[in-house]
């Protein structure tokens, strides 16, 4: 029986490692095509490497002691009192805090380089954009450019990205994966997220916390561009006939899936800060002190 | 008259819903009928439904268990199912609105109505027979548990067929669990679903942490106590500990939903981020709560299955201790990406991968208990290894995304899904199911067939790791979780492996059930004579399979760990004392029973909001606790002469064995 138990592990095991082989091309987590994605999987590799420096050895040996110390095997050791041995408890406890304590040091540093809320070092003048998670869909503002689009973003290549997000619907998660951290927006909340593309490239965007129904719809593009191309783009949006209204931001705010990319002109450049303060009205608070001065008529419609 | 129920809550228009729905009032029906006919409804309710013995009660936790995890894989598979086919133009064939009561049933059933009652019921027919008591310290309460817990499965399972189950994912975040995104019933069956097991759950860890504290024989120290009544304090003390958290996130929840509270949306300053810390500061520990009888039992079956004592008791049992007091100091990792500052983040991150210490220290510890053992590969055994190489590989994932910087990239993705399966199937499964079979004799007198519960292993083994490791290549490939259909070509060929490996998980969960109807078929040929049928280490194995109902004639008298192993090394096993006494046992009630109604009654009515029976339910359940508060019959003396008779007739069969 022993026979097939071990037959049947590297059985397993070969199928494994042939799945992770085939799986080498397009794995957007280990292909990054920015700074931060390529620290994130940087760290990866390297914290996986260091444990599994303990976990192939306690695989190993659990099969070579099951197999060794087999009951049917009558010439290994029986030792049936030994249960102690003060040299391999020091022994155990020891190497998981080895790994560990370098682990620990990784994840102070890592958690500090990559924390999402800190601005990147860039001789370059960061670009804005404001996210808000929707049912079931993404709306960006450009307050620089005073433009708003629905499920698409574009921006440069070599330029940090500011990323200012909430919600004004459930709670979401805004994740690119090929360019590294992910954030949650939350209603009545700001959160922030600093992203750089190197590559040029249009970037899958997607939402990775369940926010209902039409939540796998709820899909973006993410194009990092040539400075020239994303002016054109810009220019593109701010040409747009269709105006960010309230009425316009009303009808998005309704639910909708599958929603098609759309480009908004005359984007108020506060609409962000309208949308997470509209919650003070509902809880009594002085909008009149808790808001900017100039508190965007969107927010007060609702 | 009857609240929001009407009769529109019947999801006609379902097929799936209404065909499982007419399976399951055939089986019902059937399994009535059978009763019936055997005339055993008296026998059913005198010597079950009302019984407080813990070891039919644990019986019970443990069938109720494999239905359970039954309805659970029903749903995993269907999920499988969508996800292997509903890839670009195919919409798959589960719509989105039913898709998402599955995945959230999925997980609410497979931890609270599987995993849990699967452990519960464990540590009950476990715990009184390795520390020498004759019942738990509440046998009353124990059973009041049960049916609390079976009033949570009943509500469940009525959300299938009556209204709709909450399509929020398991521990339904709001604001998308609020009133304005959920406005209908599923997420009320949830919430008191689980408040009336969660009730049961937080009574049985209390009754558990006195009986191990007050219980035990005399002369069993604490550190002489067998290491799975350890994990099993040590669970219970969790359990009391993190589900008052639970309840009382729930019970904000409540307001919020009935009574227009925001403890956790916008308006009036609620704010989200409170529910999922307290969420967390309960769900965390849970999942430690599952996982440490597991080692316990396994820390049994390599012990015994190795002919060794436990390598490293003490470093095990500290081990424990230390895991459990961390398992409070982590929940924060499950939300990195919710914006936390870097120090809080890397605090947190840091407290996880503490928790490896331990935990790595007892894989050690079962590496060298078989060293220099007489390892016999028995199906309990099988299922240890596979859990050592299983959980190791789910243990390094999680550490892994208990660095922040890779959470980042990794949170809510498949890899997640791919570890706590990992952990959890590896872990919680593959050990309930061992102990299931290492205890199997002690329960009901025969042991269980080996062949097929080697197929059901090898099925389960080979299933999970063709289910779940092409989740860790779909989390890398980007791939989040609770998407009902995607448009990326490349994630089909994995999730179809995926749905291979769930397959082939349904055959051990197969093999798993034939196992137990052909053990039971060929029950006189597996016949555990003498309660020692594993050459077992500890009290439990000192007595008859299955047990005396009073367990120990003369309760044991405790000098060594291990000490039935050491009771057999010196000869004195098996001696019999010169007479036996009197011995003092709780009579069996049905007051359990009218409060385990009484409480579903109430959590119905206040799902569909109908009052007057929520009233009625509430005093019955009240009324029921009082009226058994009264009765002062609740106790009894087995004579001794009664006690010499069960004794002299197991003695005369072991010898007719012989």
């Amino acid at each position: 029986m022993s026979k097939s138990f071990f037959a049947n592990a590297g059985r397993t095991l070969c199928v494994g490692a042939m799945m992770l082989l085939l799986a080498g091309c397009n794995m957007d987590i280990l292909d990054p095509k920015g700074d931060i994605g390529a620290q994130e999987k940087t760290l990866l590799l390297t914290a996986t490497g260091l444990m599994l420096l303990v976990v192939v050895p306690v695989i190993i040996l659990t099969l070579w002691f099951a197999w060794k110390y087999r009951a049917s095997n009558t010439k290994a050791k029986y030792d049936p009192k030994w249960s102690h041995s003060t040299a391999i408890e020091v022994v155990v406890w020891t190497i998981p805090c080895i790994i560990v304590g370098i682990l620990a040091v990784l994840t102070w540093k890592s958690s500090h380089a990559l924390d999402p809320y800190r601005p990147l070092q860039s001789e370059v003048k960061p670009i804005e954009i404001d996210v808000v998670s929707l049912d079931w869909k993404w709306l960006f503002i450009y307050p620089e450019y005073k433009i708003a689009t629905v499920n698409e973003i574009q921006f440069p290549v070599d330029t940090p990205v500011n990323f200012r997000i909430t919600s004004a619907s459930v709670m979401n998660s805004f994740f690119i994966p090929r360019l590294g951290s992910q954030i949650y927006s939350m209603a009545g909340m700001e959160t922030k997220l600093h992203l750089i593309a190197r590559e040029a490239g249009t970037y899958a965007g997607i939402s990775a916390n369940y926010s209902g129904a039409g939540f796998s719809g709820m899909r973006f593009k993410a194009i990092a561009s040539s400075q020239e191309d994303f002016e054109q783009w810009v220019r593109n949006a701010q040409a747009s006939s269709s105006k960010m209204t309230p009425e316009a931001y009303q009808t998005l705010v309704s639910p909708s899936e599958h929603e098609p990319v759309a480009y908004y002109s005359g984007a108020e450049p506060t609409m962000f800060d309208g949308i997470i303060y509209q919650y003070m009205a509902s809880a009594g608070m002085d909008t009149g002190i808790c808001t900017p001065a100039n508190t965007p008529k969107i927010a007060l419609s609702e | 008259m009857f609240g929001k129920l009407t009769l529109d809550a019947i999801p006609y228009h379902e097929p799936i819903v209404m065909v499982t729905l007419a399976a399951v009032v055939i089986l019902g029906a059937a399994m009535l009928g059978v009763v019936t006919y055997y005339g055993k409804w008296t026998y059913l309710w005198k010597e079950w439904l009302t019984t407080v013995d813990h070891k039919r009660i644990g019986i019970m936790y443990i069938i109720v268990a494999l239905i359970m995890l039954l309805r659970g894989f029903a749903d995993a598979i269907m999920m499988r199912t969508q996800l292997a086919i509903a890839s670009s133009d195919s919409a798959g064939y589960l719509p989105p609105h039913h898709y998402d009561q599955i995945f959230t049933a999925h997980g609410v059933i497979m931890i609270f109505f599987m995993a849990m009652p699967f452990i519960t019921g464990l540590m009950n027919i476990v715990v009184p027979l390795q520390i020498g008591a004759r019942d738990v310290a509440y046998p009353f309460l124990n059973s009041l548990s049960f049916w609390l817990f079976g009033g949570g499965i009943v509500l469940i399972m009525i959300s299938l067929f009556v209204g709709e189950f909450a399509a929020t994912g398991w521990l339904a975040y709001p604001p998308l669990s609020g009133l304005d995104y959920s406005p209908s019933v599923g997420v009320d069956y949830y919430i008191w679903a689980l408040q009336l097991s969660g009730l049961g759950t937080t009574l049985s860890g209390i009754n558990f942490i006195v009986t191990i504290l007050r219980m035990r024989a005399p002369g069993m120290t604490m550190m002489k106590m067998p290491v799975f009544t350890w994990t099993a304090l040590v669970t219970n003390i969790l359990i009391v500990a993190a589900f008052p958290v639970l309840t009382a996130t729930l019970a904000l929840l409540t307001a919020d939903r009935y009574l227009g509270m925001h403890f956790f949306t916008n308006e009036l300053g609620g704010n989200v981020m409170m529910y999922v810390n307290l969420i967390w500061i309960w769900g965390h520990p849970e999942v430690y709560i599952l996982i440490l009888p597991c080692f316990g039992a396994f820390s049994e079956i390599i012990a015994t299955f190795s002919r060794k004592p436990l390598f490293g008791y003490k470093s095990m049992v500290y081990a424990t201790a230390a895991i459990g007091v961390l398992s409070f100091l982590v929940w924060l990792h499950h939300f990195f990406t919710m914006g936390s500052g870097a120090n809080v983040n890397a605090f947190f991150g840091i407290a996880t991968m503490i928790i490896s210490v331990p935990t790595g220290v007892k894989i050690f510890n079962w590496l060298f208990t078989m060293y220099r053992g007489r390892v016999e590969i028995t199906t309990p055994v099988l299922w240890t290894l596979g859990f050592m190489i299983t959980f190791v590989i789910g243990g390094m994932t999680g550490v892994l995304m208990a660095i922040p910087g890779v959470s980042f990239v990794l949170h809510n993705s498949l890899f997640l899904i791919a570890h706590f399966h990992n952990t959890i199937i590896g872990g919680v499964v593959f050990g309930c199911i061992a102990a299931m079979v290492y205890w199997f004799p002690k329960a009901f007198g025969f042991k269980l067939n080996e062949r097929l519960g080697k197929y059901s292993f090898w099925c389960w083994f080979i299933g999970f790791f063709m289910a779940f490791m092409p989740l860790y290549i779909l989390g890398f490939m980007g791939m989040t979780r609770r998407l009902n259909h995607y448009d990326n070509p490349a994630w089909q060929p994995y999730l179809i492996v995926a749905w291979v490996g769930a397959v082939i998980i349904a055959l051990g969960i197969f093999f798993l059930l034939l196992q137990i109807f052909v053990s039971i078929r060929d029950r006189k040929k597996n016949v555990d004579f003498d309660g020692d049928p594993w050459g077992g280490r500890t009290l439990e194995w000192s007595i008859p399979s299955p047990p005396p109902f009073y367990n120990f004639a003369k309760v044991p008298q405790v000098s060594h760990l291990d000490q039935f192993w050491h009771d057999k090394e010196t000869g004195v096993a098996y001696q019999r004392p010169a007479r036996y006494e009197d011995i003092h046992m709780p009579r069996n009630t049905g007051a359990g029973v009218y409060i385990g109604v009484a409480g579903t009654v109430l959590g119905f009515a206040l799902v569909w909001h109908i009052w007057w029976l929520a009233g009625l339910g509430l005093a019955s359940m009240i009324g029921a606790f009082i009226a058994r508060a009264y009765d002062r019959d609740v106790d009894y003396y087995v004579k001794a002469d009664e006690v010499t008779r069960i004794e002299n007739a197991h003695y005369e069969s072991l010898k007719q064995a012989a």
